[in-house]
């Protein structure tokens, strides 16, 4: 493929941070339950648009942030975003040419697969409370924010020339 | 089967590499306290980012407060001034007490002491995962906070630092279902431990016996056994008792004497094992109080 030269780092790492800062607003108790993942969704927007820059070690340093950022066990998110990160690379082609329902299918899946993976660590050192099922409903309402989020992010990538 | 098509040489071994490490680290963060320094270096990203999520919130007390009408500011006035009053007269006995305690402790030969360093805090953010109990106050390690520094507000004690960031630090609520501390009835001097349930406004004593000299009204205050918290706060007040006679133990709840959910400001003092000790000096452990419950 054409050598383009790398630019927009900096709007990259300020999508993080604002998902980051939407991650911990305070929010009331019942919405708190079904808080989306945003750091995972912008991650899966930037692999999907610059698979040969964003991939597993943005996952891993975003999930470092994230840990930090919300006290987790170090590690946890790091992992999950990871994974999450190779698994986006290796269906960035089919998933640019997918329907929108079906991108939302796609991510559902992928958001709750992180979640998962980070159900396990946290389980595995006591910290939960509520059952697994309740990850599936962060899920279901980043799969929903997913279409909104992706023209949001694709405005940002266009206006600050990210590529 | 998955087609797997990279643009990039194959990110099977960065993934694995990734994967490496999050376990190294995982184990490291449970076993031992030396990741604390990545925790906090990466703590200079996020402390902008939790003092930006306390904005919204700062704006809108900001904006009760310049709309209060002057009749109101005059009654909370005169009510503070009376108040004031009120801990003044209090003061000024406290001064007589503590010097007539201090007296009887020299008698006694025993070196204990009540009077620590204090340093206010503002709670600038609550932690958003529901089945946790934590807060994110705006002191953290630039202004001498440390891990394991007991936290009160003006009513009780509240919990104790668990992370120090530059800027921030988060603190670990009586509350959590994994904190608990050693307590005694004020009454009689009753020792128990008292753990949190998860819940907000519910802790509970742990293996108290059915025979036990605890009622319903009772304070419990904290001992400064647990090597952690300072002696003599207040802590809860036994709010029911129940006596199951197929169960082992009697089960004790009691309500955190602290305003838990409505605190915007805290203190943090310096536990017993700190007062030895140098500015700066840390422990290596964090303290039976916060081993893990199963």
């Amino acid at each position: 493929m054409r050598e383009r030269k790398a630019s927009g780092t900096g709007a990259i790492v300020i999508t993080f941070l604002l998902a980051g800062w939407l991650a911990i607003l305070p929010l009331p108790d019942a919405l708190a339950l079904g808080r989306p993942e945003w750091l995972t969704l912008v991650l899966i927007y930037w692999v999907i648009a610059l698979p040969h820059r964003v991939g597993v070690f943005w996952g891993f340093g975003a999930g470092l942030f994230q840990d930090v950022l919300t006290g987790s066990v170090l590690g946890q998110h790091a992992v999950a975003l990871s994974v999450v990160a190779y698994i986006a690379l290796a269906m960035h082609k089919r998933l640019r040419v997918f329907l929108p329902l079906q991108q939302v299918v796609v991510v559902f899946l992928l958001v709750g697969t992180g979640s998962l993976l980070s159900y396990i660590v946290q389980n595995a050192v006591g910290r939960t409370l509520l059952p697994p099922v309740w990850v599936l409903l962060p899920a279901l309402v980043s799969a929903l924010l997913w279409r909104p989020l992706f023209a949001v992010l694709r405005w940002v990538r266009h206006r600050f020339l990210v590529r | 089967m998955l087609n797997l098509s990279f643009e990039t040489p194959n990110p099977g071994y960065r993934l694995l590499l990734a994967l490496v490490l999050g376990t190294v680290l995982m184990l490291l963060d449970q076993r031992t306290e030396q990741v604390q320094v990545i925790r906090h270096s990466v703590g200079y990203l996020t402390a902008p980012v939790h003092y930006l999520a306390h904005l919204p919130g700062a704006m809108g007390s900001w904006v009760t407060g310049q709309a209060r009408s002057r009749s109101d500011l005059f009654d909370e006035n005169e009510q503070l001034a009376r108040q004031l009053l009120i801990l003044q007269q209090r003061v000024q006995r406290l001064a007589v007490l503590e010097a007539e305690n201090t007296r009887l402790r020299e008698l006694l030969n025993s070196s204990s002491e009540l009077d620590t360093g204090v340093l206010a805090a503002e709670i600038i953010g609550i932690e958003p995962d529901p089945s946790r109990q934590e807060l994110i106050i705006n002191k953290g390690s630039h202004d001498g906070v440390y891990r394991g520094q007991a936290v009160l507000d003006a009513s009780g004690l509240l919990g104790q630092v668990v992370d120090v960031g530059p800027f921030t630090a988060r603190v670990l609520l009586i509350t959590d279902a994994s904190h608990a501390l050693s307590v005694q009835v004020n009454r009689n001097g009753v020792r128990a431990i008292l753990a949190g349930t998860g819940q907000l406004g519910i802790v509970r004593l742990l293996f108290v016996p059915d025979t036990a000299d605890i009622e319903e009204g009772d304070l419990l205050v904290s001992t400064g056994l647990d090597q952690l918290f300072p002696r003599g706060y207040p802590v809860a007040e036994v709010v029911r008792i129940e006596h199951d006679r197929s169960a082992p133990f009697a089960r004790v709840d009691a309500r955190p004497t602290a305003h838990i959910d409505r605190a915007s400001h805290v203190l943090l003092v310096e536990g017993p094992r700190h007062l030895g000790l140098r500015v700066g000096e840390q422990p290596d452990d964090p303290g039976p109080a916060t081993e893990e419950r199963r």
